[in-house]
């Protein structure tokens, strides 16, 4: 289809429907991966300095570190829940002649994802 | 008009979908960490650094970076484009030239926290 044929569509389209809207949300909670990323980049870098890693802790307990966080933590939850929600439509799986319930499947991911946390804050508080 | 196709594609959203299931399963439990067991005090300042300087946590973390960041620049991208901010063209390679940037950085850093 040629541009001039193409009906324009308002930078604001995601704004009109709420399903739209949660599209957006999901896709956005890719900046919230990014600022980890970033995040685990400074810790590496710092840990190996002399006297910088203190400043990150310190950064760490700031105020505005742990709001950060809490934005980061709602981000993170909105993608695990939907991400997990998705695994059913992305991995369709057959028991014999029956396909297996698509609740099975995202039920399955989430106790792995339980699993996985548990692990992780086992080996760093435990 | 023909035209060839594109073959980086698939490789593209492999690693986004390896990423989105690293950062399902790993962000909300990392993002605690940071964000309330460090600012609660249970997690002291040497115990993260001694993690830090422990081969395997940097090994893990390289590859959290490498999968995160291309998440990141494959889904950021399209995003950009929904909003109206220009095609997919070339300038994808500036995300995941980004990407690799970032995955670069974070293995100079894991390498010099090895000595």
């Amino acid at each position: 289809m040629t541009p001039e044929l193409r009906r324009p569509l308002p930078r604001t389209w995601w704004l009109r429907k709420q399903s739209y809207l949660f599209f957006m949300i999901r896709e956005l909670t890719s900046l919230a991966v990014l600022a980890y990323a970033i995040l685990i980049i400074t810790a590496i870098w710092t840990a190996a300095g002399d006297g910088s890693f203190t400043t990150f802790f310190d950064f760490l307990k700031s105020t505005t570190s742990v709001i950060t966080h809490v934005g980061l933590l709602i981000l993170a939850l909105v993608h695990t829940f939907t991400w997990i929600a998705l695994t059913p439509k992305v991995m369709v799986l057959w028991q014999d002649d029956e396909q297996v319930e698509p609740d099975v499947i995202a039920g399955a991911n989430g106790v792995i994802f339980l699993l996985i946390s548990g692990a992780v804050l086992w080996v760093v508080l435990g | 008009m023909t035209s060839k196709p594109d073959r980086t594609a698939p490789l593209l959203w492999l690693l986004f979908a390896a990423g989105g299931t690293a950062s399902a399963m790993l962000l909300p439990a990392l993002v605690f960490l940071t964000g309330v067991a460090v600012p609660a005090g249970w997690v002291s300042e040497d115990r993260l650094r001694s993690l830090l300087g422990n081969p395997l946590t940097l090994l893990f973390l390289v590859g959290i970076v490498f999968a995160f960041l291309f998440h990141w620049a494959h889904r950021f991208r399209y995003a950009l484009v929904d909003l109206g901010w220009g095609g997919l063209g070339r300038q994808g390679w500036v995300f995941y030239g980004i990407a690799l940037a970032g995955t670069t950085l974070a293995a100079l850093a894991a390498l010099s926290n090895l000595d």
